[in-house]
């Protein structure tokens, strides 16, 4: 019992934290319609200044204001510079200049900062609640890392439902010439929306970090299960990202610690799980009702 | 759409200029001529002049093994690879359309098949083991495609990029049979006497192990490119084009798009099945760590960099992943940068490279060429008009 | 006869010499002493040595220092004259940890750099992949990095590869015969790496202690969610576990335990313990979160190499001098003297291979030589023409803070059912500069 109740926390904690990158990710997509692999390499970036300011003395949260701004500098940036030019090409363009960037980034982090893992820290403690007479696995960080997640969350959910900006960014994304009829000034919302999403990349990559350690190279694998936790959710859904990252980190938790050597069944459980899904409900478990197709 | 009607107008000057030009040119690069046919001193029919070009294709491969030294024979058997993968690749995502970025996972397909075989008692012949190979991973291939022909966009992304990472972590699991994290060695069969006698007819050469590899690789890059370039331009072809551009007209039309979708990926699994085989035996291992997201990373890479749709692009596109990352190295090192710092520059003048072409030349490298010759063609046509 | 009495000489002379000039004191000697271009990558005046090891990627992190503590070492061997009058010029190159890479890497090496002899190519994957390439083309394939026994243990397969450090499958035994002999009444877990290297741990320990085992758990690199393994081996009630993993792993399974409040004695093997490395890691979380500042406190591992964390040791003094003098940026660390080591080995190696080496004069000299060299390395190596094994021994250390002290001196066993028995040499001594002064072996 015990055993079972630390393997479903170690999941539910893992799984936000592909909610995390996953938010990201459908902040994008549903902004611009791109799939962004330099993610994760953005989300490394400013984690390792973040990283830099902690060790020169700064407190993590100044350190963690800082490296959310610099992630939406840098995420406008990349989208006025780069983006921008191959925006309107053909779809897979944009892969690739995405896919280009996820490596420059990555090897720009590695002769800037070096290739050394660096222990990032965390603001809250790492030591599981005490329940009766065991520790559970569950601590004051993971805590804080389900509490961020689900707090941006609500804010993506409100800031699309609530807000003029939010409906301009999704006209803008679904048909520019439309928007632009409709005083929408598309150029600027595709801006907002990578900066955007560069801070929730950001955020995630900071919430990732903590309480571990980190590299040029430490975003890789979410990248990956974070890909697929948006997918399994529908790409367009906030509440889907992160009810796909839950299923996601379960799954594979149960799967790591009960079926014998399950470890190395952990990337073919996620293709399982995604195919299953997908054959299902082809647009993702939240798709909404029209068809979707990019 | 002048690539539905006119399978003959293309320049055929290479196998990759036979195919069907890419979606961006078409809407870019406007008008491709159908009535004009030009003045070429290749034969008309299609099978022929690819005959032609295949014999071309050998004899030219011969003299660049032959007057390139042994390392950048090894370099060119390590391009064969990609190039054959890309070139499968280019043909699904170019003509119909599909993204794939698990294509690595296919090509670990034939490279386990590959080593398994070859690491028997008594292995079968070299040929028969890479059609082995192929049938695996077109099997494979088939399985997946009945799911990807339901899917679009992100969403088979999504589902190719899970392939790519979780079908190499069944070699780990299976550790006893697939040789888990270390993988499986194998021994590439020697060199036929053939071979050797061949060789130091044609040059004087030694006929090393690196060059029969070399050599092995090239003969499969041919047919494949041969096989793939007769296919996008036959009835096959033409109807992945249409279930491409035009979905609801081939549907109107009776094609069955899942059914074409399905054997799009098919065919693209076979080429990344032999394009595995001849990995293993260049490499000379078949481990998890090879078969990395890198990998089908890379291949969507040299197709789009290359010129999406056209398999000369993927040739080049190819080449451009094996002979950038040791030129940047170099280059770093002579700049005086310590060796794992020139190291490091290497991908990120990839990354770079990858931006910037994408911006400059989003046609590719081949759909770029082609575009300016064709407005130029254009301009010169116009201004002899003008002026008759 | 002569060839071999005048380089004795020679070496002899360079030892008397010091540093500085003893290419002075080889050439003096006449014809039978001059240096040639005697095999592929010598020259008169230089050597090329080649090497693979992942500079970028996910397997960076701490192997990429391995390269530039040899490449100090050669820098600083090159100044005190370098080998017999020879600078040894080391190129390295960057594989990423992937297979195929290394394939292409190691051809340029070979055929394009033209490297005399590749020195410490790192990884198990990806060195089975150039195994057969370096021997079938006679690339002498010296002190590969990884414990393996792929290596060692088939001489006439691939007569140009030799082994280095402790095999996983001998540590494994010296592991178990340890547990044994101290804790007989442990429920010993085991956290393995689900690779060759867990696998030859496994096997290893349990010659010894199969009956005291209760739960065997696997990670995949790359699978940084270690919870549910931990979790398990908490709930098999083990109170010893034993930890056949990679660093990273060590602070991700000390944080994973610190989470569940689960606090058995810890056993890490060589690989995966480097205190220094773990423990800056950890206690940079601690800044007054992590209540217990140091998590490998009390924690059990393996030596075969001295320590930075054992600053009075002669040999660690001698490699501070060097990374101090020759080195680049950052600190000394463990993956530095590792590096160290095994260029010092190799000019042990190209000393013994005599004035004019050649590839396969190199791998007799080793053959011949190889069991009696000393250095840092802490016991002597298996090398002979029946086995290319490296170093056979061990010492078993306990962590306080972030020093070791031993608690078990050197031991000695070989893989299969061979005995443990412990090592009665003494610590070598280190020589002037830190450079070795064998003899030449070949003729």
């Amino acid at each position: 019992m015990q055993q079972f109740i630390n393997v479903t926390l170690t999941g539910l904690t893992e799984g936000m934290v592909y909610a995390a990158f996953a938010l990201a990710l459908v902040l994008i997509w549903r902004s611009t319609r791109i799939v962004n692999f330099a993610q994760g390499s953005m989300a490394a970036a400013t984690a390792f200044i973040a990283l830099a300011l902690i060790q020169a003395g700064w407190s993590y949260w100044a350190a963690l204001v800082v490296a959310l701004v610099s992630g939406f500098v840098m995420g406008a940036v990349i989208e006025r510079v780069v983006v921008r030019r191959v925006e309107g090409g053909p779809e897979l363009n944009a892969v690739i200049v995405t896919l280009g960037l996820f490596v420059a980034i990555q090897a720009g982090i590695a002769i800037v900062f070096g290739s050394s893992f660096q222990s990032f820290p965390t603001p809250f403690g790492l030591q599981g609640f005490q329940v009766g007479d065991n520790r559970i696995a569950f601590t004051p960080t993971s805590l804080y890392v389900i509490g961020a997640v689900l707090v941006t969350m609500g804010l993506l959910v409100a800031l699309f439902r609530f807000t003029r900006v939010g409906l301009a960014m999704r006209a803008s994304a679904f048909g520019q010439e439309v928007a632009r009829l409709l005083g929408v000034r598309v150029g600027r919302m595709l801006t907002l929306g990578w900066g955007l999403a560069a801070v929730v990349g950001s955020l995630a990559g900071l919430l990732i970090a903590g309480g571990e350690f980190i590299y040029p190279a430490y975003m890789d694998s979410l990248i990956v299960f974070g890909f697929v936790a948006a997918v399994l959710g529908g790409l367009d859904s906030p509440i889907g990202a992160v009810v796909g990252g839950l299923i996601l980190g379960l799954a594979l938790s149960y799967v790591s610690g009960y079926v014998p050597r399950g470890s190395a069944l952990v990337n073919v459980s996620a293709l399982v799980i995604l195919m299953v899904v997908l054959l299902v409900r082809p647009g993702g478990l939240f798709a909404s009702s029209t068809a979707r197709r990019a | 759409m002048s690539d539905l009607q006119s399978p003959t107008t293309d320049t055929a000057t290479a196998p990759g200029k036979a195919t069907s030009s890419p979606p961006t040119e078409a809407t870019a690069g406007g008008d491709q001529p159908t009535a004009t046919r030009r003045r070429s001193l290749l034969p008309s029919s299609t099978l022929l002049r690819h005959l032609l070009l295949l014999a071309l294709g050998a004899v030219a491969t011969v003299v660049i093994l032959e007057i390139t030294d042994p390392f950048t024979n090894s370099q060119l058997a390590t391009l064969s690879y990609y190039a054959i993968a890309a070139g499968g690749l280019t043909v699904l995502t170019g003509m119909n359309g599909q993204i794939s970025l698990g294509h690595g996972a296919l090509m670990a397909v034939g490279a386990y098949t590959t080593a398994l075989f070859l690491s028997a008692e008594e292995p079968p012949p070299l040929p028969l083991i890479l059609l082995a190979a192929i049938v695996v991973a077109t099997a494979v291939g088939a399985l997946v495609g009945v799911a990807a022909a339901r899917l679009h966009g992100p969403y088979l992304a999504g589902a190719t990029l899970a392939l790519a990472v979780g079908l190499p972590g069944l070699a780990i699991y299976f550790h006893d049979w697939l040789g888990g994290e270390q993988g499986m060695r194998v021994r590439a069969p020697r060199a036929p006497e053939a071979f050797d006698s061949f060789i130091s007819t044609v040059s004087g050469n030694s006929a090393t192990n690196t060059k029969w590899l070399a050599y092995v690789g090239a003969i499969c890059l041919l047919i494949t490119y041969f096989l793939l370039a007769n296919l996008v331009r036959s009835r096959v072809g033409r109807t992945w084009r249409a279930v491409r551009d035009q979905e609801v007209a081939a549907e109107l039309a009776g094609i069955n798009l899942g059914a074409w979708r399905v054997l799009a990926f098919t065919v693209s699994a076979a080429a990344a099945g032999l394009a595995g085989g001849v990995l293993a035996l260049v490499v000379r291992l078949a481990a998890p760590s090879g078969f990395t997201l890198v990998l089908s990373l890379s291949l969507l890479t040299a197709i789009v960099i290359g010129g999406l749709g056209s398999l000369l692009g993927a040739l080049l596109g190819s080449a451009l992943l094996v002979f950038l990352p040791p030129f940047v190295t170099d280059l770093g090192a002579g700049w005086g940068l310590d060796n794992t710092e020139a190291a490091q520059l290497a991908p990120f003048v990839y990354g770079v490279v990858l931006i910037v072409a994408m911006i400059f030349a989003p046609a590719g490298f081949i759909g770029t060429l082609r575009m300016r010759w064709l407005t130029s063609r254009a301009k010169r046509s116009a201004a002899r008009s003008s002026g008759g | 006869m002569t060839v071999i009495a005048a380089a004795t000489a020679a070496s002899t002379l360079a030892a008397c010499g010091g540093g500085g000039d003893d290419s002075g004191g080889g050439s003096g000697g006449g014809d039978s002493s001059a240096n040639e271009a005697s095999d592929i990558g010598i020259t008169e005046t230089s050597i090329k040595l080649g090497a693979h090891f992942p500079l970028t990627g996910v397997a960076a992190p701490g192997y990429s220092e391995i390269p530039t503590g040899a490449q100090a070492y050669f820098d600083c061997l090159n100044q005190a004259g370098g080998v017999n009058g020879r600078e040894i010029e080391y190129i390295y190159r960057d594989d990423a940890y992937n297979p195929s890479n290394t394939s292409q890497v190691v051809n340029q090496l070979v055929l394009e750099d033209e490297v005399f002899a590749i020195v410490g190519g790192l990884g198990t994957p990806t060195h089975s992949a150039v195994l057969d390439f370096l021997n079938s083309e006679g690339v002498p394939d010296l002190f590969v990095s990884s414990g393996s026994l792929l290596w060692g243990d088939d001489p006439e397969t691939n007569p140009y590869t030799f082994g280095w450090q402790t095999d996983y499958m001998s540590e494994g035994k010296i592991i178990g015969d340890y547990i044994a002999e101290n804790f007989p009444d442990a429920k010993v877990g085991l956290f393995l790496q689900d690779d060759d290297f867990g696998e030859d741990g496994e096997a290893g320990i349990r010659e010894y202690i199969d009956d005291q085992i209760v739960a065997a758990e696997r990670y995949t690199p790359g699978n940084t969610n270690v919870g549910p393994q931990i979790a398990a081996l908490q709930a098999a009630g083990a109170d010893f576990v034993v930890g056949f993993n990679v660093p990273s792993y060590t602070a991700l399974s000390q944080l994973t335990a610190l989470q569940l409040g689960y606090d058995p004695q810890w056993f890490y093997s060589n690989v995966g313990s480097d205190p220094t490395l773990v423990g800056n890691l950890l206690n940079n979380f601690s800044q007054g979160q992590v209540s217990d500042a140091s998590l490998l406190d009390g924690a059990l591992t393996t030596d075969y190499l001295p320590t930075v964390d054992e600053p009075d040791n002669p040999w660690v003094q001698e490699f501070q001098r060097i990374w101090d003098e020759c080195g680049g940026e950052g600190e000394l660390t463990n993956y530095r003297i590792y590096g160290m080591s095994q260029a010092y080995t190799t000019v042990q190696a190209l000393q013994a291979a005599g004035q004019n080496p050649t590839r396969d004069g190199l791998v007799e000299a080793i053959e011949t030589a190889g069991s009696e060299w000393e250095g840092p390395v802490l016991a002597p190596f298996r090398y002979s023409a029946d086995s290319h094994m490296g170093t056979a021994g061990m010492s078993i250390s306990r962590i306080t803070g972030t020093t070791t002290e031993q608690v078990e001196p050197v031991q000695l066993t070989d893989i299969g059912d061979a005995e443990i028995e412990s090592y009665d040499g003494e610590p070598a001594e280190v020589p002037e500069n830190g450079i070795p002064n064998e003899e030449s072996v070949v003729d």
